[in-house]
């Protein structure tokens, strides 16, 4: 009896132990994020002012600030959206409307995964071999392509999963009025899921805007602030990485501000991308 | 189908005539559009893979085998190896995946088993995005915070206290600043945590009520549903995450490039500095001295690639064969 009892008592502490660990765990995640956001705003806002947003990238131990490298970013980051939405919308409806469950199709969303998961790093070296390296030139063109072809296969995924989820009600709605698929599809399908493609698109958007490694070897950088396509252009990644990595305070610094700047960014991205999807998902 | 619509609108019911031409055109160039735009995602992964070998060729087919085996990697005798890098790349992730898979399922059995409901969603969305950091802000991090702190409460007095002939010596030697391969893993670690506890819970919630259920019936305590019911019931499907996991820590490039102290050749101990296929690239890709150095990183882009790949791929087939 007594034997059982404390078999019983050990399975049962055993049981509270593990739950411990549990806890532990999940506290273990939450003090890495707060850790690194403590640092993150202490160290970044040091160097946050009002010429971050004004002044050029400076030279090695001056003031000035982060202006070229932001719109580059920003123009950047645009355009590859523009061809990330395009195709991997297309693409994701393809998926999902018409041709998903034939072998092809399966193919196509297999090899999508891949892809998405694919590291970054790599499609720097496409872009680099496929434009870069015959057209003799870093160039913002390639950057921005370079990151396209990140973001495309997030949207891609995102399209195909969201157009799953509407109802064939829908579908089956649109052809009783003798809409041709192309109408259902645009003016019911794409509508009812309009919020969750936003979602799919801010997503793809938070996921490149940090992305450095594609930049490296094709949009390369710029010290000076630049609006044409065909040269290289200043990201703030890339200029954070370089500043970072430099031996000189200034710099270093204004890394920092930047790295507190597109965190919060892409947070603040993150969590809109989210809310939004929750609030179509309560209606 | 039981009765096609389109099929009788294009008929046209009762006799009326034809419909309108206009969406004869449109779907076909719809079906062809968005076919291509499938079909082009098939042709950038190929492409990719194409290229790689294109531009890697020049140092493969000069090096041959020895390009895997060597552990030279010398830019000034163009002499290049990959096997230091390949190694590096192996071993942090591996190193990464023991420190993170642990504490991944615990994350996930804790949001899915033993929390309350109403602190669950935001304790999920807070380690969701530890996900949406960039990696180069983590590679910061690692490098000013993290790095200094461990080289300091770690790395010194271990250093310190081992007979460094032994071989606890051994595994810690090497210069107590903090950027080694450990370090390194730690922050990949971090960087791999979110992905894999998300798909965890994912996977977990997808466990029948009733068969956690049953199992208490049974009176198993808590931890016995977890390890004896919930685990194997997901198997297969933990297999992919992991996959999928291992081979994010593969490829993540900026942080490591940061923190891992970029020194090529064999990685001699943990506390050591070492090089990963991907950080090497960033390292030296736009410094490259001459054009056989260039096709010697691409060919390292290649290894990269084909790892990673055959990694992922084996991921996604284990993770939809459980459908959750």
């Amino acid at each position: 009896m007594a034997l059982a009892l404390s078999r019983a008592t050990r399975r049962k502490l055993a049981s509270q132990v593990f739950v411990a660990v549990c806890i532990g765990a999940a506290a273990l995640a939450l003090l890495a994020l707060s850790l690194i956001m403590f640092s993150l705003f202490t160290k970044g806002f040091g160097g946050m002012n009002l010429m971050v947003f004004t002044a050029d990238t400076p030279g090695p131990d001056s003031a000035g600030g982060l202006r070229n490298a932001i719109v580059g970013s920003v123009i950047m980051c645009a355009l590859a959206m523009m061809l990330a939405v395009v195709i991997g919308v297309l693409a994701g409806t393809w998926l999902s409307e018409i041709g998903g469950n034939s072998p092809y199709g399966h193919v196509v969303r297999f090899l999508n995964d891949v892809l998405l998961s694919a590291p970054s790093i790599l499609i720097g070296l496409f872009i680099y071999e496929l434009l870069v390296r015959p057209m003799h030139g870093f160039s913002a063109w390639a950057g921005a392509i370079a990151l396209g072809i990140l973001a495309t296969p997030i949207v891609t995924r995102t399209t195909e999963d969201i157009l799953n989820l509407q109802p064939n009600a829908l579908r089956e709605a649109g052809m009783a009025l003798g809409a041709s698929q192309w109408v259902t599809v645009r003016k019911i399908i794409w509508k009812a899921a309009g919020a969750g493609l936003l979602t799919g698109g801010l997503l793809g958007f938070a996921r490149i805007s940090g992305e450095t490694a594609p930049l490296l070897f094709t949009a390369l950088n710029n010290q000076f602030f630049s609006l044409n396509m065909n040269q290289p252009m200043a990201s703030l990644p890339g200029v954070i990485f370089q500043f970072a990595m430099s031996p000189f305070d200034t710099w270093q610094e204004l890394a920092w501000a930047g790295a507190l700047l597109i965190t919060v960014t892409v947070l603040a991205i993150n969590i809109l991308g989210r809310w939004i999807a929750r609030d179509t998902d309560h209606k | 189908m039981a009765f096609n619509v389109t099929q009788a609108a294009k008929n046209g019911i009762a006799g009326v005539s034809a419909p309108l031409p206009k969406k004869d055109l449109a779907d076909p160039i719809f079906r062809a559009v968005a076919f291509s735009a499938a079909t082009l995602l098939l042709i950038t992964l190929g492409g990719l893979l194409v290229s790689l070998v294109i531009g890697g060729w020049p140092a493969l087919s000069t090096f041959g085998l020895g390009f895997f085996t060597s552990t030279t990697w010398n830019p000034a005798t163009e002499v290049f190896g990959a096997a230091g890098p390949i190694v590096g790349t192996l071993l942090t992730a591996v190193i990464a995946l023991a420190f993170a898979l642990p504490i991944a399922i615990c994350i996930a059995v804790f949001l899915t088993q033993f929390c309350p409901k109403i602190i669950a969603q935001p304790i999920s969305t807070a380690i969701e995005l530890l996900a949406g950091i960039p990696s180069i802000v983590y590679g910061m991090w690692g490098l000013f915070v993290f790095a200094p702190w461990f080289a300091k409460t770690i790395q010194l007095p271990l250093l310190l206290s081992v007979d460094p002939d032994s071989l606890w010596g051994k595994l810690f030697a090497g210069v107590p600043n903090g950027a080694n391969i450990l370090t390194a893993s730690t922050i990949l670690a971090i960087m791999i945590l979110p992905y894999m506890a998300a798909v965890f819970r994912e996977l977990f919630r997808s466990v029948p009520p009733q068969v956690r259920e049953a199992a208490f019936g049974l009176g198993c305590t808590p931890f016995e549903v977890v390890s004896s019911v919930l685990i194997p019931y997901v198997q297969k499907g933990m297999i992919g995450v992991i996959m999928l996991g291992f081979g994010r820590a593969l490829g993540e490039t900026m942080a490591v490039t940061f923190i891992i102290g970029n020194a090529h050749g064999f990685p001699e101990s943990l506390f050591a500095s070492g090089s990963t296929l991907a950080s090497t690239i960033a390292n030296e890709f736009t410094e490259a001295t001459g054009d056989l150095h260039t096709s010697a990183l691409i060919a390292l882009g290649l290894v990269l690639f084909m790892i990673t790949f055959g990694v992922l791929a084996m991921a996604r087939a284990l993770l939809s064969s459980q459908r959750y």
